[in-house]
């Protein structure tokens, strides 16, 4: 169990995917301009991640291994998180209109996105079982919605301060990631991995 | 002039990562030394010409409906290829750019590279563009790379150059120092790219 929790805590505040793995930035600065975008894309993100962690897992375990094909993970990983976010889109709109109106263009941004790929990536790396790759994808998850939020409050606030004309826009955003990427630093040495 | 037009677009004015800001991961997280970030540079320009030349190859058959799968699969392959032939020959630099190799395949510039440009263009011209992007891809590595590097840690390429009285600045190797000295540089191409957009301005209107 505690193994467990040290993973997810891990991948919610020390290795945080955004702030000091640098995947999904994208999506980090083109959704964080209001909190209620950045509270619905943390969600939708931290959902596809756990599903399609746990399809790449199957994949990657149940088929690749036993076949000695490990050298295709890429292309497998790819296509089926691609076409399960497809999927999930049609099902959504099909069965929960009012749903889809709230998610639906955030799954097709995150169709193809280098954070939902990596969480699977890092799973095989380490050679985490089922549980533990679930665990490791719900955590990374949380953490970028965490991290997403947070920044997308930061720059609501960031309306009305006056930022020099040739900052405006992404440069002033990247050095506030920076600035909330030193706060984060400070949980590492929280647990020793 | 119009090809050199197509490679050079790529270096400043388009830059896909300080100007596009296209595909940041790799330029944040691979830069705490200059070799890692030239590694990555150039596997990024092997893969989008690549893949812009098999684009082109194929644009014809590819019916529309279902171009993106396609895309992706190929440059997945491509990808693939690259990473194995890393494995072989270069295995320490294989290990240091970890996942983020892998990850070549969702940089979404080499995607838009094959939807805008090489879907619609003969194989030379796409090319060229794949080579310009890639380049100017590079060019941002590097300079990140050497600033990071500098600064963090006193020394270039692994040659000490600051010597041993300059205290090393550790942030700029550490995940902070990466977000902020990029917007930094963010702003500096801003500034650039107005200049340039300017004087052309100028320059036509006098015409």
């Amino acid at each position: 169990m505690k193994e467990y929790l040290l993973l997810f805590v891990s991948a919610v505040l020390i290795n945080n995917f955004v702030l000091t793995r640098f995947l999904g930035l994208c999506i980090f600065f083109g959704v964080s301009k209001n909190v209620n975008a950045a509270v619905g894309m943390g969600m939708a993100v931290t959902g596809v991640m756990t599903l399609s962690s746990m399809f790449a897992w199957g994949a990657y375990s149940l088929i690749l291994v036993p076949l000695g094909l490990q050298f295709l993970k890429l292309v497998v990983f790819v296509l089926l998180i691609a076409s399960f976010v497809q999927l999930l889109e049609m099902i959504i709109r099909k069965y929960s209109p009012a749903l889809y109106q709230m998610w639906g263009i955030y799954l097709l941004l995150i169709a193809t996105n280098c954070v939902i790929l990596g969480v699977p990536l890092i799973n095989v790396e380490s050679n985490y079982n089922f549980a533990l790759s679930t665990v490791h994808a719900i955590g990374a998850g949380v953490g970028f919605a965490v991290a997403l939020i947070l920044m997308a409050s930061l720059r609501e606030k960031l309306r009305l301060a006056d930022v020099p004309k040739s900052l405006e826009g992404l440069g002033i955003a990247f050095i506030l990631a920076g600035c909330l990427s030193l706060a984060f630093f400070g949980f590492s040495g929280m647990i020793n991995i | 002039m119009e090809l050199w037009k197509i490679f050079s677009k790529g270096l400043v004015l388009e830059n896909p990562i300080l100007v596009l800001a296209l595909s940041l991961c790799p330029a944040l997280a691979v830069t705490s030394s200059v070799v890692t970030a030239l590694t990555m540079g150039l596997t990024v320009m092997f893969v989008i010409s690549t893949n812009n030349v098999v684009v082109s190859l194929i644009r014809r058959f590819v019916n529309p409906k279902v171009r993106v799968p396609i895309y992706i699969i190929s440059i997945a392959t491509i990808v693939t290829v690259a990473s194995l032939l890393l494995q072989a020959f270069a295995p320490v630099l294989y290990k240091a750019l970890g996942i983020y190799l892998d990850l070549v395949v969702v940089f979404a510039i080499i995607l838009a590279r094959a939807e805008v440009f090489a879907s619609k263009n003969n194989v030379g011209r796409s090319f060229l563009d794949g080579f310009g992007m890639g380049c100017g891809f590079t060019l941002s590595m590097l300079i990140i790379g050497a600033i990071r590097e500098l600064i963090g840690n006193g020394s270039l390429l692994g040659i000490d150059i600051l010597g041993h009285a300059y205290p090393p600045a550790l942030i700029m190797i550490l995940p902070p120092g990466a977000f902020i000295l990029i917007g930094y540089l963010v702003a500096l191409f801003k500034i650039i790219n107005k200049r340039m957009e300017d004087r052309q301005r100028i320059r036509g209107e006098a015409a």
